[in-house]
């Protein structure tokens, strides 16, 4: 009984397990492995060509510490701060405002929908067209910015238009939290005389925090791995909006496979950094959740 | 009122640039710089573009079809098993388990490229739908196994049980008993899968190189005149629309369960 349990759970677990393992362990290992190597021909010590791959230990790493990619590292904090920091503060806006609706609620629901359904490609086209020089954006604002060329006016078109896809998709996470706080808890606020201000900051939030933790979390993991909408919305290799994940593509679509795996390494390490410090600093409550969850199980 | 006015407001963030999109695809190409609210008159005639002669944008649907659908089955299959181990089976390092496959789910999806592509490049898989469909479960994986094990979570624990006292053994429990009462939470999760797969971009982008392979979303971002300024904007919006439309459909049809397949996981 007991054995055959355990072969149950083993054949039910092991083919997600071996299918990661193929798709993200082997190419981490790959990559690990890659970026100590370099490709093509090169001269041994002793003069001779040698072709194929040949180890050069840290190389890469040291070679890394270019105005390119000291350029694309900037980029993706810079990104991934602003926009995480925009989204989260509208994010709970649009939460209260979709939480309050009395009447319309499917309409507001449906059309909140919208902006995480457009694929992010399509997103990068659309704001594209209508950041053009004649586009809507300038006649909206009387302005002939050429936000699509090169420069910061470019990093603030990127920042709208991923804002625009993703603050809804922190809205509905924290509407989700919202709608498991009981009214009594509001109500007793209100008895006590507390000010619509001080029951958000006191009541709401504190109460909303493990859903708004979680939202922040995927939104961070995703803004650090930032690709398609710079790429599609201003372009390959620009350098106003180059972030790291479009440096490794670059790189590796130029087979030197080398230093695109070296740049990936330092993106994973970048963002297990930041998931790291995040989780201690916020995310003390998703500890508590997994240990909670542990003890039931 | 003040909450009219900020649903109103909700509403207008969330939908004027995509309705800009669809207004500008039914401008004749002559109008297209056009600001009015609506085209005026409309046309069809960036539609008949995207879908004549060369741009062959109908094989770039079929392609993102395939490699949508596949992706999305493969992983159910997998991780129909895998979530339900994790929620209703107990067993040793189950929350390493579970952090495991939370954890690739970090995984930036460069890093990944770069070693597939090569190990692609050997195995002469460029240009195939599997070299597609094998690296988006890297994404999709993660994603269902953890909506998933939210939902067989919310399941009574006595099903397995009654199930058993009836003589089914454990692979018949789960078959015959918690597969049919959790199917909503499968098709919910097999929507989530579909969508991510459907909006992927960078694998398809690396591991195809040849026209009639790319799936959609790459096939719109190449849609382009010879330079920067005779770019067929109309036809790009209305490439983007067609691509779009499947997606606000099923959202429109199945909101409800989106959101809760959505929110399952991030409350739980």
């Amino acid at each position: 009984m007991r054995r055959g349990s355990r072969w149950f759970t083993a054949l039910m677990i092991s083919p997600t397990l071996l299918a990661l393992a193929l798709v993200v362990l082997y190419p981490l290992v790959a990559a690990a492995r890659e970026s100590m190597y370099v490709r093509g021909e090169g001269l041994d010590a002793d003069g001779f060509v040698v072709e194929g791959e040949r180890f050069v230990g840290l190389a890469h790493y040291a070679e890394l510490v270019g105005e390119r990619f000291l350029n694309a590292l900037a980029n993706t904090t810079v990104f991934t701060v602003v926009t995480v920091s925009l989204e989260t503060v509208l994010g709970v806006a649009m939460a209260l405002v979709m939480h309050n609706v009395l009447r319309g609620r499917g309409l507001v629901r449906a059309s909140i929908l919208i902006p995480w359904a457009v694929p992010t490609a399509i997103s990068g086209l659309m704001w594209r067209w209508v950041f053009q020089a004649d586009g809507v954006a300038n006649a909206v604002i009387g302005e002939k910015i050429l936000w699509t060329t090169e420069g910061v006016q470019a990093k603030l078109a990127v920042v709208i238009a991923d804002t625009w896809k993703t603050a809804p998709f922190v809205g509905l996470l924290v509407l989700a939290g919202l709608q498991i706080i009981p009214t009594m808890v509001y109500e007793a606020a209100k008895v006590d005389g507390a000010s619509a201000w001080q029951t958000f900051w006191r009541i709401t939030l504190p109460l909303v925090r493990p859903a708004l933790v979680v939202a922040v979390l995927f939104r961070i993991l995703d803004a650090l791995a930032m690709f398609d909408l710079p790429f599609v919305m201003i372009g390959r290799g620009k350098l106003s909006v180059e972030t790291l994940s479009a440096l490794v593509w670059d790189e590796a679509t130029q087979l030197r496979y080398g230093s695109a795996a070296a740049y990936g390494i330092v993106l994973i390490s970048y963002v297990a950094v930041v998931v790291f410090v995040f989780v201690r600093l916020l995310g003390a409550d998703l500890l508590a959740d997994a240990r909670s969850r542990k003890r039931t199980a | 009122m003040k909450r009219a006015l900020g649903a109103g407001l909700v509403v207008v963030y969330c939908l004027a640039p995509f309705y800009w999109m669809v207004v500008s695809s039914l401008r004749r190409t002559g109008d297209i710089f056009s600001t009015t609210p609506w085209p005026s008159p409309p046309s069809l005639e960036n539609y008949t573009a995207v879908f004549s002669g060369h741009s062959d944008f109908g094989r770039a649907l079929l392609n993102s079809l395939i490699v949508s659908a596949g992706t999305t089955a493969l992983t159910l299959i997998l991780g129909i098993c895998c979530a339900y181990a994790l929620a209703r089976l107990t067993f040793r390092g189950k929350n390493l388990v579970l952090g495991l496959i939370m954890g690739t789910s970090m995984f930036p999806g460069a890093l990944l490229i770069v070693p597939l592509l090569k190990l692609f490049t050997e195995l002469g898989w460029i240009n195939t739908y599997h070299a597609m469909i094998v690296p988006s479960m890297s994404f999709a994986l993660p994603l269902a196994v953890w909506t998933l094990t939210a939902f067989f979570r919310q399941m009574p624990h006595e099903l397995e049980q009654a199930a058993t006292i009836d003589g089914c053994t454990r692979w018949g429990a789960f078959r015959r008993v918690i597969l049919p009462i959790a199917a909503p939470g499968v098709f919910t999760t097999a929507i989530l899968a579909f969508f991510a797969t459907w909006n992927e971009f960078m694998i398809a982008l690396t591991m195809i190189s040849k026209a009639d392979m790319q799936t959609a979303t790459v096939r719109v971002a190449q849609f382009g005149g010879a330079s920067d300024f005779d770019t067929p904007f109309g036809t790009q919006m209305a490439a983007g629309v067609v691509v779009t439309i499947p997606l606000v459909i099923l959202v429109l049809v199945f909101q409800k369960r989106i959101v809760a397949g959505l929110t399952s996981g991030a409350l739980k």
